[in-house]
């Protein structure tokens, strides 16, 4: 306890500061009233990356195999959220899965579930589809008879349809072929959507 | 706290941790400031990109001169006292920058989901399905399916709970597997170099599914090749069998182990799962190389070609591996998964870098020497050896590769140079046979390391502080007086260098009391440099640059995502166009809708995600030979 009052004795210590370096007279630095900057500036310039045919390769490897993830079974995607009202269009969004469900779910092995499942699914689903063909012969088969003028715009309808699902993960409701709003297509396409059945 | 210690008092520092008494001895206030620079030794940044570095403040003891220096007392991700006991502040061998690097893969690797699941796995240990769920306020169907996926791909083990056999089944995520995704690219391209682009294609395909039968890896390597040549050729499947099975042979490839059965056939449901963990009472799990049939071929007949994929098939194809699994027929391989090797492709990685560290050392001839007797010793070398078993200098010279042919009284003098040489990586174990001869793995390994050390002091600190730092490594333990004399650098600067890497940890401060008062008068203060904590702590440095570069690079992407976008969709509307047999016209119309500046700034961002990809790959470089040196260390 002695020395740690202030006034007689203020600042002696038990060893040589000296020693520390701290002549006599010396000026210490100044003490820093905040935390040290978030971006420092660097002292020494790193040394450059290394460069060549491996690396490069390398490089290139990785960007492909983080974009080839996405499409792999194991990534794992949350469900859509679920918007505050149902819509009439949510009955044609197949494009996001429903409920994170890729069609595979643990605990049945696909041996087991092949012969009694497919069957029965395989039915619905080739019915869908022949509707589904259906309505896209008539959608098509009424957009050739508009006329060459369309041919550019059909060209550009099919790359849109493409953009549609992309924007799927924008969470619009009004994307999507059968709800194509006309707006970009000037005209032709509301005629093609009037005919189109459901 | 008391400031002094009374002379004869007993209370004096000596339950406080060694190095923490002598803080306030240490360096000046202004130059405490930690930087949480990222280390550049083989691993390099580029100073172009401003990264972002987390401001981390020291904690300092104050002792005697609280007037004087600072005591912030803040957070560390590596404080001092951890350098000591690892186990005692991080209980289960993760650290915070292995999680959150642990994290960061799963996400880019695997989603937001199963980044969680994982995440929470590592920190918390060994839990059950229920837990999970709660915890992490997740769906029990997704919990299941992440799940899956981390055992698939062998991120995480199952075994009884620990109330004994009749308790739900726990999970435990291993996150040393999980750092290894980061090496994926390095793997591919060994496998390339000694096989071939279909070798390469395999162990691609196999790292990506985790684990996978061979029917079925040849089958879609089989495809992809077919896919990449011109029209009207495909690729055989005997072609692809014979890169398997080589693969197989070198031990790069081994079958998964068996899955011991269970009481409780438990919620996980993939046929060959990785081994169980060590239940508390019983015996170490099963791994793949105790089973004995690990790198037996199974008898399958593969006969045919790779199909050539239509654009109209892709569609199918992308929708699951495992549903494109139902429909193959089976080829009597069921149930015989492989994965790959990692501690073979390792093997491999650190018989490269002794050799072309022989070879810049050296010459071309001594490290062809050294490939030979690594060669030569493949296969007799265990994982952990500390050197590979003897080989006589007859058989090295028989082994040598034809177009290196030196006559034998070279290879003796070169064999005896390699002996003489301070780096230590070949040695001399006896005389018969015209001299036994053996590379030091361990040493080796830890010269290797310790040259990045010397090397990333040299780079932050400049090469007289790379001079100390050096002269400590060899001399052990040396008073401030003698460190300035040895190293040749006047009082002043040394003390300023010693300081400054004192403030980094690299160095440290043991104090060797003359009394038993410990009275700072009356003590030795010896500055000491111990590699093996200072790898830990470069190790660690190294997982925060890893997982500070894919922060970066993810904010980069998601700072100019609408402008990615909109790039993506007008490369779709060109492909298409280009397919449909466009004009020029139109092409160049549908160009022009990217304006010249957005080319500039998309040039600009491709060119720093390259830079960060490039560099992650180098960093990872640092990490294998650091976490080769500490693995060997510690199985002793």
């Amino acid at each position: 306890m002695a020395g740690r009052g202030r006034g007689r004795g203020r600042g002696q210590m038990t060893f040589n500061l000296e020693d520390l370096g701290i002549g006599r007279g010396d000026s210490l630095p100044p003490t820093t009233f905040k935390p040290s900057p978030l971006f420092p500036p660097m002292p020494v310039q790193p040394v450059p990356l290394q460069t060549g045919e491996e690396v490069e390769y390398m490089l290139a490897l990785k960007q492909e195999l983080r974009a080839a993830n996405k499409t792999l079974p194991f990534y794992i995607r949350r469900a859509a959220p679920k918007r505050d009202v149902d819509r009439y269009s949510d009955k044609y969004q197949s494009g996001e899965p429903k409920d994170s469900a890729i069609e595979w779910s643990p605990g049945h092995p696909p041996q087991v579930k092949q012969p009694k499942k497919p069957p029965v699914g395989k039915e619905e689903i080739l019915t869908k589809l022949e509707t589904l063909e259906k309505n896209e012969e008539t959608v098509n088969s009424e957009e050739e008879e508009d006329g060459e003028k369309k041919k550019a715009n059909e060209e550009e309808e099919q790359p849109e349809e493409e953009d549609y699902e992309e924007d799927f993960e924008e969470d619009t409701d009004y994307i999507m072929s059968y709800f194509d709003n006309g707006e970009e297509f000037g005209g032709d396409s509301d005629d093609n959507m009037d005919e189109a059945t459901y | 706290m008391t400031e002094e210690p009374m002379r004869g008092n007993r209370r004096s520092f000596r339950h406080l941790p060694q190095n923490s008494t002598n803080s306030d001895v240490g360096p000046p206030a202004y130059q405490r400031g930690w930087s949480a620079n990222i280390p550049s030794c083989n691993a390099q940044l580029f100073g172009k990109i401003n990264l972002p570095v987390s401001a981390e403040i020291r904690c300092v003891v104050a002792l005697a001169i609280t007037c004087v220096w600072d005591s912030e007392v803040v957070l560390r991700g590596f404080s001092r006292n951890s350098f000591h006991d690892l186990k005692g502040c991080f209980a289960k061998h993760m650290t915070a920058q292995e999680v959150r690097l642990c994290g960061l893969l799963l996400q880019e690797h695997f989603g937001e989901v199963v980044e969680r699941i994982g995440t929470h796995l590592l920190r918390g240990g060994a839990q059950n399905l229920r837990t999970i769920a709660n915890e992490t306020n997740t769906p029990l169907d997704l919990v299941k399916k992440s799940l899956c996926v981390l055992v698939q791909h062998g991120a995480c083990e199952f075994g009884s709970g620990r109330r004994g056999p009749g308790s739900p089944v726990e999970y435990r995520a291993s996150c040393e597997r999980v750092l290894r995704v980061l090496r994926y690219p390095r793997y591919i391209y060994t496998a390339k170099t000694l096989y071939g682009d279909t070798g390469e294609l395999i162990v691609e395909e196999v790292l990506q599914r985790g684990h996978m039968t061979m029917s079925n890896t040849v089958k879609t390597v089989a495809d992809r090749l077919t896919h990449n040549m011109e029209e009207g050729r495909s690729m055989e499947y005997s072609e692809v069998v014979s890169a398997f099975s080589k693969l197989v042979e070198t031990h790069f490839l081994q079958r998964c182990p068996p899955v011991a059965e269970m009481g409780t056939a438990a919620t996980s449901t993939t046929p060959a799962t990785p081994s169980t963990p060590a239940a508390p009472a019983s015996t170490s799990p099963p791994t793949a190389e105790s089973n004995p049939d690990c790198y037996k071929l199974p008898h399958v007949t593969l006969i045919g070609r790779g199909k050539r994929r239509r654009s109209s098939d892709d569609s199918e194809e992308q929708r699951g591996g495992k549903k494109a699994k139902m429909d193959s027929e089976s080829c009597g391989d069921e149930g015989i998964y492989w994965l790959v090797n990692f501690e073979r492709f390792h093997q491999h990685f650190r018989d490269q870098a002794i050799i072309s560290a022989v070879a810049s050392k050296l010459d071309q001839t001594s490290s062809e020497i050294v490939r030979t007797m690594l060669r030569m010793s493949e296969v007799t070398t265990t994982q952990t050896a500390a050197y590979t078993q003897p080989l006589s200098a007859n058989e090295i010279f028989r082994s040598l590769p034809p177009n290196y042919s030196i006559s034998r009284p070279i290879l003796d003098q070169y064999l005896s140079l390699l002996v003489d040489d301070p780096m230590e990586f070949v040695g001399k174990s006896g005389d018969s046979g015209g001299g036994m001869y053996v590379v030091n793995l361990q040493r080796a390994l830890a010269n290797l390391a310790r040259a990045t050390l010397e090397s990333v002091v040299q780079e932050r600190f400049g090469s007289r502080s790379a001079r100390i730092f050096r002269l400590l490594l060899r001399k052990r333990h040396l008073e401030q007086k003698q460190v300035e004399d040895f190293a040749m650098i006047p009082a002043k600067e040394a003390k300023d260098m010693l300081y400054t890497l004192l403030s980094e940890n690299l160095v440290q401060l043991q104090e060797i009391p003359k009394t038993p008062d410990h009275a700072p008068s009356r003590t030795f203060y010896l500055y000491t440099v111990n590699q093996l904590p200072t790898a830990r702590l470069l190790l660690q440095h190294c997982y925060k640059t890893v997982a500070n570069l894919i922060e970066r690079r993810l904010f980069e992407t998601k700072e100019n995502k609408r402008l990615l976008e909109k790039s993506q969709r007008i490369e779709a509307i060109l492909a298409s166009l280009q397919a449909s047999g466009a004009e020029p016209e139109q092409l160049t119309e549908v160009e022009e809708m990217i304006t010249a500046p957005e080319r500039q700034q998309l040039e600009a961002l491709r060119h720093h995600i390259n830079k960060l990809d490039s560099t992650e790959n180098q960093v990872d470089e640092t990490v294998f030979l650091l976490e080769s040196y500490i693995f060997s260390t510690k199985t002793k």
